[in-house]
């Protein structure tokens, strides 16, 4: 204790709870592990290129902007990482690898860095370079390629229809969708052994995901139950209405990128409303922008572009619903 | 009532497991106290004594100037060496202290009025004893005391409470003298309920003190008057449950308005060391001259309870405490969510001294803020219902009016944002910042205004 020992001097508190940035970020990435997995077992090695690709290019692209922008280099804060295993698991397995660069370069460049970089962007920086890849080579990107399980038998890829694109076949066909859902049962779409993007097509694995976030407390159940209910609650309405044009509920429920969507991409903090109530409104929205867009929509699938529609109306969602101030009541005169 | 909670908050460590099993020991006489004048929110006092002069234990040594003041007392016996700026562990650093050298004899002045019969005093005489006592709010913001007890007449009180909760981590001051003395605490809080004539009284404490609480309730009963209703309140354990307008809430269900105060609800909050200090000025007649402090942290050697005479030098305390480890980086005045950090051990203890915190590099963990993620936290953490997130942001961007218009002026500065916030944005900082240029802006508005009227 020598007199002239000098003492930190900061603002109060001095304590802080233990979250970082770095660690929320790399849970989610931790998160998204099983959907991967699945992924890899389900399409075969082909899909962990693209995940190892898509992740590494979008680093690696994090890196090149802030370096060639002069800004502080924070690539490895963990956020990079998962908007590339969120790109990935948006993907076909059979995307060329090429495609899936330049969807990560979009993601992290246009996504992301042109607003600001983390926290400033709009978009959800995955959903945005998956809607440009959709819009600039559909063919590639809707050419799901069958479950061709690791160590089974059947090795060469056949294509094969989501559930979805092959209800929205029927109906553009002006035909009874009910041979369509027929094809797939609910067990099957729960395990996820169909065509569809690499990480959308197991449920299971996305709830395991999903159960570690709900446990870190780094998502709440407002988004994501809010979506999904609205989503079933429609979708009952529709299939009441008319059975020969809309899917059952629980068919909707898990088939597309609805739970991948509802767990891990509206439920982007930067994107998403700060509010409770908010984030209520806002899961609303994309539940019935998602069922909209499903039912009458010319795309079978519409988690992506109800995602994007949402995450432009929460800044005004944000200046709308504002917490309860405590004292909020008429000073008494 | 238990459950009842209130908005936001957050669950620290707590840590209080470092001294709260420990009895209070009596600190060392400092050998030279060094007491500033300004000890309490409100007017400094005007020194009384002059170089050379001698001075005894509790002998008035500084005036209050104006009502929103507080006299200051010797708080040792021996002569005056100097009357000059010393460091203020608050930065008030434009303070002057009076500087005493002890005679070693530490006797009390002699116009010290015993009362055994302190029961029957009016409640004018109450408040003046306390007045002249110079007791402030111990629990840390030092408001003076008899200013808090004498509401206009149009507000009516109603509820006294008592603050025990001691929500602050690392604290175990309020704890331990509850524990160990809590007659005095309840023999004070009836002087203070027959002060504002009111009934009904709660004494607030955190689930986490179950040896408070029994200590508390016991005393309680056996010196419980027929005409009073008082009770123990027991709350959850959650920062901040000691804030005054969030204790209010969690008890009543009332809210003190937007900047009211808790008067407005009929309410009066006081704490509980507090309480004990009035019952020793009623009865004994004795000044405030001491109070109890919590020493801990990982960098103290050895952590206590200390009951130490106010303008005992930091250093001297904490070398009772077995002096501080190598590894020290920060010291702090008060808790670790609203204490203030101390540049150098020179600065004394105070009436708000509620503890003295030695934090090492393990403890006092420091980060360069990162942008938003917008993950809403904060919000749910804020216990006034604020957007801490924006109001952050409208600090950085100079938006004062904006930051004023989303009523960053309610913010009480707890820290519970900053605690939570994963980016470590310094927000209690950039909100102090704000709060600091809107009320210069509404200032200057209002001379404006005035110059205005006269023209």
């Amino acid at each position: 204790m020598s007199d002239n020992h000098l003492y930190t001097v900061s603002s109060s508190p001095h304590i802080r709870a233990e979250d970082t940035i770095a660690k929320i970020m790399y849970t989610v990435f931790f998160a998204l592990i099983p959907a991967a997995l699945f992924a890899v077992y389900n399409f075969g090695y082909k899909a962990l290129f693209i995940i190892v690709l898509c992740t590494v290019s979008c680093v690696f692209f994090e890196w090149a902007f802030q370096k060639a922008a002069h800004k502080e280099i924070t690539a490895l804060d963990g956020s990079a990482a998962v908007t590339g295993m969120l790109l990935a698991l948006n993907l076909p397995a059979n995307i060329p690898w090429w495609i899936a660069i330049i969807g990560a370069l979009i993601a992290i460049v246009v996504g992301k860095q042109v607003y600001g970089g983390l926290g400033a962007n709009i978009f959800n920086p995955a959903l945005i370079a998956r809607v440009f890849l959709l819009i600039s080579w559909p063919v590639d990107m809707t050419t799901y390629p069958a479950p061709t399980p690791l160590f089974s038998a059947v090795q060469d890829a056949v294509t094969s229809a989501t559930p979805l694109g092959a209800v929205k076949m029927k109906i553009l066909m002006h035909a009874p969708i009910t041979d369509a859902v027929a094809a797939f049962n609910i067990k099957q779409l729960f395990f996820g052994l169909h065509g569809g993007s690499m990480g959308e097509v197991s449920i299971i694995a996305l709830l395991i995901g999903a159960a570690i976030l709900f446990y870190k407390k780094y998502i709440t159940w407002h988004i994501p139950i809010t979506y999904i209910v609205t989503v079933f609650v429609f979708a009952a309405i529709f299939n009441y209405m008319d059975p020969a044009r809309h899917a059952p509920p629980l068919y909707h429920l898990f088939s597309g990128g609805l739970f991948l969507g509802a767990f891990f991409m509206a439920t982007d903090m930067v994107t998403s409303p700060v509010t409770h109530k908010g984030m209520i409104v806002f899961g609303f929205g994309c539940g019935f922008l998602t069922i909209l867009i499903r039912a009458f929509g010319a795309y079978p699938e519409g988690a992506s572009f109800a995602i994007l529609l949402m995450n432009l109306v929460t800044p005004i969602i944000d200046v709308y619903i504002k917490p309860r101030k405590f004292g909020e009541v008429p000073a008494d005169a | 009532m238990s459950h009842r909670t209130f908005q936001g908050g957050i669950h620290p460590h707590y840590e209080k497991q470092l001294t709260n099993t420990k009895e209070i020991l009596p600190a060392n006489i400092p050998d030279i106290a060094i007491i500033p004048l300004a000890q309490h929110i409100g007017a400094a006092c005007a020194s009384c004594v002059a170089v050379g002069d001698l001075v005894k234990k509790g002998q008035r040594i500084g005036e209050p100037a104006g009502f929103v003041s507080s006299p200051v007392h010797a708080s040792i016996s021996g002569k005056v060496i100097a009357i000059e700026r010393r460091p203020h562990p608050l930065g008030r650093d434009d303070v002057t202290s009076v500087i005493i050298e002890s005679d070693g004899k530490d006797e009390w002045t002699d116009d010290l009025v015993e009362n055994t019969e302190y029961a029957n005093l009016t409640a004018d005489e109450l408040k003046k004893i306390i007045l002249n006592a110079g007791i402030v709010g111990k629990g840390g913001a030092t408001f003076p005391t008899h200013v808090k007890l004498s509401p206009p007449p149009n507000k009516k009180i109603e509820t006294v409470i008592l603050n025990g909760a001691e929500c602050e981590p690392y604290l175990s001051a309020d704890h331990r003298i509850m524990v160990e003395t809590p007659h005095d605490i309840i023999e004070g809080f009836k002087l203070i309920m027959k002060i504002l004539c009111v009934r009904e009284g709660y004494i607030a404490i955190e689930d986490n003190k179950p040896d408070a609480i029994k200590a508390m309730q016991s005393s309680l009963d056996d010196l419980r008057s027929p005409e009073l209703d008082v009770q123990i309140a027991v709350l959850e354990t959650k920062y901040p449950q000691g804030a005054e307008k969030q204790l209010i809430k969690v008890i009543t269900g009332k809210e003190v308005p937007s900047g009211g105060l808790p008067m407005d609800v009929g309410l009066v909050v006081q704490n509980v060391g507090t309480a004990a200090s009035i019952y020793e000025a009623a009865r004994y007649g004795r000044p405030l001259i001491d109070r109890v402090l919590t020493v801990s942290g990982l960098g103290v050697v050895e952590p206590k309870n200390l009951k130490a005479r106010i303008g005992t030098p930091f250093r001297e305390i904490l070398d009772q405490c077995g002096g501080l480890k190598d590894d020290v980086v920060k010291v702090i005045m008060g808790g670790p969510m609203m204490g203030m950090a101390q540049h150098t051990l020179d600065a004394p203890v105070i009436k708000g001294t509620s503890g003295l915190l030695a934090f090492t590099k393990k403890e006092a963990v420091s980060f360069r803020g990162q942008p938003c993620i917008r993950c809403g936290r904060c919000i749910a953490a804020c216990p006034m219902g604020l957007a801490p997130y924006i109001l952050g942001t409208y600090g950085e961007l100079y938006m004062f009016e904006k930051a004023s218009e989303t009523s960053v002026m309610d913010c009480m500065e707890c820290g519970s944002c900053v605690f939570i916030c994963p980016a470590k944005r310094p927000l209690v900082h950039l909100m102090r910042f704000v709060k600091r240029e809107v009320i210069t802006s509404r200032h200057k508005e209002k001379l404006k205004k005035e110059k205005a009227e006269k023209a």
